[in-house]
C-alpha cells in the first residue's frame, strides 16, 4: 500500500496546520539550493518563478522556443475559484465536493480541498501581474457558469484564459531571468532523469539547436511537463506535447498513476480527412448558451449525411436534443465525460451528421433570440422585428464567443452564427500521470511533479475550468511550500558534480538510444509509426472500452513498438537541428505508455469518469462504478518484461458520501 | 489540387540559404502546415530531408508558427496565423513561395525555423508587474474600468510571433513592445511601474538590432491578434514622458 502522506486533523485545517508546522529552509541556504523545473506552462513557469522569489536558484526549462509558448496557453474557458462573488452559495467545501464528485470519486480528499482552498489565491495573484480578466460595467471581475456545477465561479478572459495567465506566470518568469534567479534554457528536452544515492538530482537534455546532450545537477527536480494525451496521435493537445520527461522518471523507477483516466471532451470540431495533424477544440463554455441536437428520425440524419438535406430544414419536433432529453437537471451543462458518451450513443445510433457520420450539433439559435430579445428591451426598443432580435443576439452573441466562433469559421469555412456548429468528442486531457503524495513528490525521492503531469486532483474526470486553476495552485502556492520538506534536510549538501559516475552513465544511456534509433534506418516515417498507435489507442482503449478489445491493444502495441525499432527511418543527423529526431524519441516513449495505458484500463473493471467499460454499465447506459473493489489508485511500476507491477495506493472518503454520480 | 511550392532551405545558420521546388498534391480543408506534413512525408519516403518549419498548437495562440507565403508574413488573410490559413483560399495550379520572417534580429537556424529569443529579452527588461506570488490582495480591491479593462486585453492578445518584425522594411518591434507597456500600462497594478518599464524595454529593444519605427503600419496589418498603431503612439507617449522625468 502506498502512503500519500496526508496530514492528519480535519480535512478544513490539515493544509493550514501542516504548513504551520513543516521544516522551513532559511533565505541565507535557500541561495545556496538549486532546483531544476522542467516545463514552463502554467505549472512549471508559476513554479520557477515563485521558488526564484523565495529565494532558491532555478534552472528552467523548455523545448519551445520561449517559455511562453506551452500548451497551457491554448486553454479557452476559464479557471475556477471559489470567491463566491456570483453570491450564488458557493464555498472552498462546494469547490471541493464538485471536484470530488465530478471526478467520479477517485481523487484524494485532501488534495482536493487544499486546492479548492488555495483556488482564491491564484485569483489574486493573476489579477496583481495584470491578467485582463473579464468585468462586469461596476469594475468587478465577471464570473460564468462551466459544466458539471450550478454555481458561477469560473473567471475568464474572453476566450483566451489559458494565454492571459501563462503570460502573466511568464512575465513572472522573465523577471526572475532578468535578475538572475532563475537560468532559463530554451529549446532544451529533457531526456533523462539522474539519481544520485536514491535521489533525483538531475537531468540530461538535448539541446535542439546542436544535438549535444547536456548535463545538468540540482537538489531536486520539478517536472511539469504536462500530460500525455498525445499517445492517441489526434488529440486538442499541442504537436509537441509529449509524455518523455514523465516516462523517463518511469523507466527510472517513479510510479505511473491511473493513466487509463483519460478525458475525452465533448466539443471538439470533428475530424475532416487522413491527412489531420491535429483536432481543435471548442471551449466548454459554449454549452452554456449552445444546445446539443441530432436529428430524432435516422432519415433526417442520413439525408443530412449526403448533403441532401441542412439543419436548418428540419423543424424543431423533429430534433432530439439528447443532453437535456437524458439529463434534465443539467442539460447542456453535464460534465464532459457524460456528454462525451451521450454524443458517441447519438451517433452510434445512425443520427450523427457530417460525411463521416460523427458528428453532432451545437446550436446557437435560441441562444441568439433570447440575447437579441433581452438586449431590445435594455436598450428600450419596443416591438422589435425578429430581424433586429436576432441581429441584437448575434453581437451578444459575437461579445461573449466571438474568437471562438471565428476560429471555427477558419477551420470549417461554415459560420455558425447562420448553420449550428458540428462537434464530436476528441482526447483532451489526462488525468491520470506520476504518482505524487501529499507533497506532490514522487516516490522518488527529490522528484516532484506538478500540473497535469502529476495524477493528483482530478479523480477520473476533471471538471472544465479546473486545470488552469491546478496548474497554478501547485506553482504558486504548493510546491513553494511542500519542496522545503525535502530540501530543509540537505542545506549542507554541496553542489553535484556533473562529471559523477551517475551523470556519465545517465549520458550514455541517452546516447546509446538515440544511437540505436539513428541506425535503424528503416523504411517507414515516425509519423507513420504515431498515426498507427494513435488509431489502436482510440479503437479500443477510447471512448469505451472491454476486456477483449484491451487485450488486443496490448498484443498490437508491443508488435508495432517491435516493427518501429526494426524499421523507422529518421533522415539527418543526431547532433544538429533534427525535428524528425526530436519527433522519433517521443514516439518511441508513447509505445510503451499506450501499452500501460491499456494494461491499465484492462485491470480497472469498472466503468468511472473518462474510464468506461462497455462490462459494467447500467440498463440505460450510465456507467457502474464498483467502489468495493476499485476506490484505490492504480500506480504502475514499469517492468521491462511486461509483468508490469500494480501498486494500490487506498482512497479514503472521510468527508464525503460516496454516491452514485447522477446529473439527471 | 497541385500546387508548386518554392521553398527557402538552409542548412544551418552560416548557410548561405537558396530556394527548392517541389510538388504537391492538397485538398482544400487541410490546413496551410498540414500541406506541408503532407510534403514532408513525401520527402521523408524518398529518404531525403523533410523541410524544417515551426509549429505547435495549430489554433493560432501560441505564436510558434511564422512564415512569409508569398510575400506576406503568415500569408494572405487577414488577422490569421499561418496555422489557421487553409488551403481553401488557394487555387489548383498555384505556385507558392514559401520563406522565412527575416529580420536582422531574427536570425535564420534552418530553413524555416528562426531565433526569436530577442523577443524574450524585451520583455524579461521590464515587461512585468513586479508581484511575488502571495503579495496579491483581494482580486476586486481595486475596480478597473470595463472599457479600459477591455483595452488592455486588446494589447494583452499580442502572441508573440515576430509577424510584426517581419513585416517591417525597418525590422522594427514597436509594435510588439508597445503591445506589453500598453497592456500593463494601462492597468492600474501596471501604472507604477510605467516610466522604468518603458525605458528599459525601449532601450533592449534597440540593443537586440530591431530597427525605428517611420510609421508605415505593416506590421498593423500583418499582426494576426489585430495589435493596433495606437500602442506604439501610446508607448511614445509613455517614452517621452519617462524621458523628461
Amino acid at each position: 500500500m502506498l502512503n500519500g502522506k496526508i496530514p492528519q486533523g480535519p480535512l478544513s485545517n490539515k493544509w493550514t496546520d501542516y504548513r504551520s508546522k513543516m521544516n522551513l529552509v532559511a533565505p541565507n541556504n535557500k541561495r545556496k539550493l538549486e532546483i531544476i523545473v522542467v516545463g514552463t506552462g502554467l505549472a512549471g513557469a508559476s513554479a520557477a518563478a515563485s521558488l526564484a522569489e523565495l529565494g532558491y536558484k532555478v534552472k528552467a526549462f523548455t523545448y519551445h522556443d520561449s517559455p511562453r509558448r506551452a500548451h497551457s496557453i491554448a486553454a479557452q474557458g476559464g479557471i475556477n475559484a471559489a470567491k463566491n462573488y456570483a453570491n450564488d452559495g458557493d464555498s472552498t467545501y462546494r469547490l471541493f465536493y464538485d471536484t470530488i464528485k465530478g471526478g467520479d470519486y477517485r481523487a484524494r480528499e485532501a488534495n482536493v480541498y487544499r486546492l479548492a482552498e488555495v483556488s482564491a489565491d491564484i485569483i489574486d495573484q493573476a489579477v496583481a501581474q495584470g491578467v485582463p480578466f473579464a468585468r462586469e460595467y461596476g469594475g468587478l471581475l465577471d464570473n460564468r457558469s462551466f459544466g458539471g456545477v450550478q454555481v458561477s465561479r469560473t473567471f475568464y478572459a474572453r476566450g483566451q484564459t489559458g494565454q492571459q495567465l501563462l503570460i502573466g506566470a511568464y512575465s513572472s518568469l522573465s523577471r526572475q531571468i532578468s535578475l538572475g534567479q532563475v537560468e532559463m534554457y530554451n529549446r532544451h528536452e529533457m531526456l533523462e532523469l539522474v539519481i544520485v544515492g536514491g535521489k533525483a538530482r538531475g537531468i540530461i537534455a538535448r539541446n535542439l539547436l546542436t544535438g549535444k546532450l547536456e548535463r545538468f545537477a540540482a537538489h531536486a527536480v520539478v517536472l511539469a511537463t504536462g500530460g500525455y494525451g498525445n499517445v492517441f496521435y489526434l488529440s486538442t493537445n499541442a504537436m509537441y506535447c509529449n509524455a518523455t520527461a514523465a516516462w523517463k522518471a518511469v523507466k527510472k523507477g517513479a510510479f505511473m498513476a491511473n493513466p487509463c483516466f483519460v478525458q475525452i471532451h465533448p466539443t471538439c470540431i470533428p475530424v475532416s480527412g487522413d491527412y489531420q495533424s491535429k483536432l481543435t477544440l471548442m471551449s466548454e463554455s459554449l454549452r452554456n448558451d449552445g444546445r446539443v441536437w441530432v436529428p430524432k428520425h435516422k432519415e433526417d440524419a442520413q439525408a443530412i449525411r449526403e448533403g441532401r438535406k441542412s439543419p436548418l430544414d428540419i423543424p424543431e419536433v423533429d430534433r432530439d436534443y439528447f443532453l437535456e432529453r437524458r439529463y434534465p437537471a443539467f442539460g447542456n451543462l453535464v460534465p464532459r465525460d457524460v456528454a462525451s458518451r451521450a454524443a458517441k450513443v447519438a451517433c452510434d445510433e445512425g443520427n450523427g451528421v457530417s460525411p463521416t457520420g460523427l458528428a453532432v450539433y451545437l446550436d446557437f439559435a435560441s441562444a441568439i433570440e433570447r440575447y437579441g430579445r433581452s438586449k431590445a428591451i435594455s436598450t428600450g426598443l419596443a416591438n422589435p422585428d425578429k430581424q433586429t432580435i436576432i441581429r441584437l443576439g448575434e453581437e451578444v452573441v459575437s461579445e461573449k464567443y466571438g474568437n471562438l466562433f471565428e476560429m471555427y469559421e477558419k477551420i470549417t469555412g461554415e459560420d455558425p452564427y447562420k448553420v449550428p456548429m458540428k462537434i464530436y468528442p476528441a482526447i483532451h486531457y489526462t488525468m491520470g500521470g506520476l504518482w505524487v503524495d501529499y507533497n506532490l513528490e514522487s516516490n522518488i525521492p527529490g522528484l516532484f511533479v506538478l500540473g497535469e503531469a502529476n495524477f493528483s486532483d482530478h479523480g477520473a474526470n476533471r471538471l472544465g475550468a479546473s486545470a488552469l486553476m491546478q496548474g497554478l495552485a501547485d506553482g504558486y502556492f504548493v510546491i513553494t511550500y511542500t519542496i522545503g520538506q525535502f530540501l530543509s534536510n540537505d542545506i549542507r549538501t554541496p553542489k553535484f558534480d556533473t562529471n559523477s559516475p551517475e551523470f556519465e552513465q545517465a549520458e550514455k544511456e541517452v546516447s546509446d538510444r538515440i544511437h540505436r534509433l539513428m541506425s535503424v534506418q528503416g523504411n517507414q516515417s515516425v509519423e507513420s509509426f504515431h498515426r498507427r498507435l494513435g488509431r489502436i489507442m482510440w479503437d479500443r482503449v477510447g471512448m469505451s472500452r472491454n476486456e477483449e478489445g484491451l487485450k488486443m491493444a496490448i498484443e498490437e502495441i508491443r508488435k508495432l513498438r517491435e516493427e518501429f525499432y526494426r524499421d523507422v527511418f529518421i533522415p539527418g543527423k543526431a547532433d544538429e537541428y533534427n525535428y524528425e529526431l526530436e519527433k522519433a524519441t517521443k514516439v518511441a516513449d508513447f509505445l510503451e505508455l499506450g501499452e500501460l495505458l491499456a494494461v491499465d484500463a484492462l485491470h480497472r473493471n469498472e466503468s468511472c469518469g473518462g474510464h468506461f467499460r462497455e462490462e459494467y454499465q447500467s440498463p440505460e447506459g450510465e456507467a457502474l462504478r464498483n467502489d468495493a473493489n476499485f476506490a484505490y489508485v492504480a500506480a504502475w511500476e514499469w517492468k521491462e518484461n511486461g509483468e508490469h507491477k500494480l501498486h494500490k495506493e487506498e482512497l479514503r472518503f472521510e468527508n464525503i458520501e460516496l454516491k452514485t454520480r447522477s446529473y439527471k | 489540387m497541385n500546387l508548386t511550392l518554392k521553398v527557402w532551405r538552409q542548412n544551418n545558420p552560416k548557410d548561405k540559404g537558396r530556394f527548392e521546388i517541389y510538388k504537391v498534391v492538397a485538398n482544400e480543408h487541410m490546413s496551410f502546415l498540414e500541406m506541408l506534413d503532407v510534403l514532408n512525408e513525401q520527402l521523408v519516403s524518398q529518404k531525403k530531408e523533410p523541410v524544417s518549419f515551426e509549429h505547435d498548437c495549430r489554433e493560432g495562440i501560441c505564436g510558434t508558427c511564422s512564415l512569409v507565403i508569398n510575400g506576406r508574413p503568415h500569408g494572405l488573410l487577414q488577422g490569421t496565423t499561418t496555422c489557421q490559413l487553409h488551403m481553401r483560399f488557394f487555387k489548383d495550379g498555384d505556385t507558392i513561395v514559401i520563406e522565412p520572417f527575416r529580420a536582422r534580429a531574427f536570425p535564420v537556424i534552418k530553413d524555416l525555423v528562426i531565433d526569436r529569443s530577442a523577443l524574450d529579452r524585451v520583455i524579461q527588461a521590464g515587461g512585468y508587474i513586479s508581484v511575488n506570488a502571495g503579495n496579491a490582495q483581494d482580486a476586486n480591491a481595486i475596480p478597473v474600468n470595463k472599457d479600459i479593462a477591455s483595452m488592455a486585453f486588446d494589447s494583452a492578445a499580442c502572441i508573440g510571433c515576430g509577424a510584426c518584425v517581419a513585416a517591417c522594411p525597418n525590422g522594427s518591434a514597436m509594435l510588439f513592445t508597445s503591445a506589453k507597456i500598453s497592456h500593463l500600462g494601462l492597468l492600474p497594478q501596471g501604472k507604477v511601474e510605467n516610466k522604468s518599464r518603458t525605458l528599459k524595454m525601449v532601450m533592449q529593444m534597440d540593443k537586440e538590432g530591431f530597427g525605428a519605427c517611420s510609421n508605415i503600419g505593416a506590421c498593423e496589418v500583418e499582426c494576426p491578434k489585430g495589435i493596433s498603431l495606437t500602442n506604439i503612439a501610446r508607448m511614445n507617449r509613455y517614452y517621452f514622458g519617462a524621458s523628461l522625468g
